[in-house]
């Protein structure tokens, strides 16, 4: 993941990263991370709306990543999670404040706002969810 | 899915394979030309013969800097100008591959085509190989957060260990069975045999996967060349038919799924396949699995319906998938330890069962094969592909 790109590539993203905001169907009552134009089960037959999830989920898996990507090396080891929203959608992150062996599936968590990393080149700072533990 | 039948049956009358492994002295044509000349000569026709070149390839861009791979396989091969189509979709490239090819003879638009599949991966250091391989899952919700491909299918294992109970000693199992059959293979990357200590002593690498629970990074070719099914027997006394030709996709990022543990694309193509041949899971002598991750090769026993969902773990340690056992998966050696060079590999699995069909797997011939299976999966799970090769048409 350390290819660097053009400022907009993050910059569209803002939303989704920083507020959590999704989308869901106003047919079928779904919720989708990240948000999507057409609803996969009801496709033109539903229409999306914009939500913004409350953060709140439980752990659904972990891993614990020690070899990282590029760009990730400072951070190892750190742990990555699915996470089910208590809307019904899952998303991926990173959980923080919590040592590795103390994760488990189903532990309650809340979303917080953190550095995910820093390029090296352009030096922009690149934020986004993350989750800890309540 | 459709109902959609083909014109005319197709059949495999020549392959080609290069040794997997690390190639300093080889790039990416020399890699794809060995592979081709080989297949051509096998079938015994010559290069005016052959009308198109599929080219499965996920990232020669990355990996090498070029991109256009079809082009470049059209020219070295001294194919022009004749057509040549890459296909992309991330580890199962190759399959794709295979699928375009059987759909171009089958339609009766080509009657000999070459279908390869190429990937040069170690002329990059280890980080750009897994940022290379990272752009297989969901680029801006995956890796952006610092999931790594091993990554993601940790997260499958620590689920399916879970809800299943599936266990350490099984993962490592599946590693220790690969490496064994590898041994007998001399076109596979590691033939050294490894045991249930060596994989739970190695490396950490995304808990609960180990190094020895990963496939390498490898460069490799493989072609075969595709014939009308009724024109076959002229050119080889053992033909090997295409009995299906199946795909399907899913979600690109592993959370936005159904199940995690459960690779829906698997479970739809392996059902459109067995429906194609009009054959069950029961009646597969032996296959060649997408055995990326170990627990890739666990899931795959489920989603192929070689067992229920949940006993992948139990069949492994039942030795049914052994060679010798109800049904030996991976007698090559599968990704594990023949190598993946991921563009390659659904080919280099089409190679496996025609040898093995034609009974000339030697020492890791598998007893009574006369219907064979391969799966190649793009990702974590987004593309699937499954053929299924037989001697009869
Ligand atoms: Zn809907």
């Amino acid at each position: 993941m350390a290819k660097e790109f053009a400022v907009p590539f993050h910059w569209r993203r803002f939303k989704e990263r920083y507020r959590l905001i999704g989308s869901r169907c106003d047919h079928c009552e779904k919720c989708f991370y990240p948000a999507r134009v057409i609803c996969p089960g009801c496709r033109r037959g539903g229409h999306m709306k914009e939500i913004k999830f409350s953060g709140k989920g439980k752990v659904h898996s972990y891993t614990i990543i020690r070899v990282p990507p590029e760009g990730f090396r400072e951070y190892i080891p750190y742990i990555i999670v699915i996470v089910e929203l208590e809307e019904g959608a899952k998303v991926l992150s990173q959980i923080v404040d919590c040592e590795p062996k103390d994760v488990k599936i189903g532990m309650r968590v809340t979303s917080c706002f953190r550095r995910i990393r820093t390029e090296n080149e352009t030096g922009l700072v690149l934020y986004g969810f993350k989750f800890r533990s309540v | 899915m459709n109902e959609l039948k083909p014109k005319r049956g197709v059949a495999i009358i020549g392959i080609g394979i290069t040794k997997f492994g690390e190639h300093w002295n080889l790039g990416l044509k020399e890699l794809a030309v060995q592979a081709g000349t080989k297949a051509v000569e096998d079938a015994g026709i010559s290069g005016e013969d052959i009308q198109l070149v599929v080219g499965g390839n996920m990232s020669s861009g990355l990996f090498t800097g070029q991109e256009h791979e079809a082009g470049l396989l059209a020219d070295y091969l001294g194919l022009n100008p004749i057509p040549a189509i890459r296909t992309e979709g991330a580890c199962s490239s190759g399959g794709l591959a295979m699928r375009v090819g059987c759909l171009a003879v089958a339609s009766g638009m080509y009657n000999f085509v070459a279908v390869g599949g190429v990937e040069k991966m170690t002329d990059v250091y280890g980080p750009q190989a897994t940022t290379a391989l990272s752009g297989a899952m969901d680029y801006e919700t995956e890796a952006y957060f610092g999931a790594t491909f091993p990554g993601i299918y940790a997260l499958i294992a620590r689920r399916h260990m879970h809800e299943y109970g599936t266990t350490r000693k099984q993962l490592s199992l599946i590693a220790v069975k690969n490496h064994r059959n590898a041994l007998h293979n001399p076109y596979a990357q590691y033939r050294k045999k490894i045991t249930i200590g060596d994989v739970e002593k190695s490396m950490m690498v995304a808990d609960p996967l180990r190094l020895l629970d990963c496939s390498p990074i490898t460069d490799g070719a493989a072609t075969v060349i595709l014939a009308p099914a009724d024109l076959a027997r002229k050119y080889t006394d053992t033909p090997i038919y295409v009995r299906a030709s199946a795909q399907a996709s899913d979600t690109l990022s592993l959370f936005s799924r159904r199940s995690i543990t459960t690779l829906d694309a698997t479970v739809y193509a392996a059902k459109e396949a067995y429906r194609q041949a009009r054959l069950s899971p029961k009646d597969i002598d032996f296959a060649e699995v997408h055995d990326c991750f170990t627990i890739a090769e666990i899931c795959a026993y489920e989603d192929l319906g070689f067992t229920e969902k949940g006993k992948g773990g139990k069949l492994i340690e039942e030795g049914e998938t052994e060679m010798g056992g109800k049904i030996p998966v991976n007698a090559s050696g599968g990704l594990k330890a023949k190598g993946h060079p991921v563009g390659a590999t659904g080919i280099a699995q089409i190679v496996e069962i025609v040898k093995q069909l034609k009974g000339e797997a030697e020492k890791r011939q598998v007893k009574n094969a006369e219907l064979g299976l391969a799966h190649n999966v793009g990702g974590s799970g987004a593309t699937a592909t499954v053929h299924i090769l037989s001697r009869d048409r």
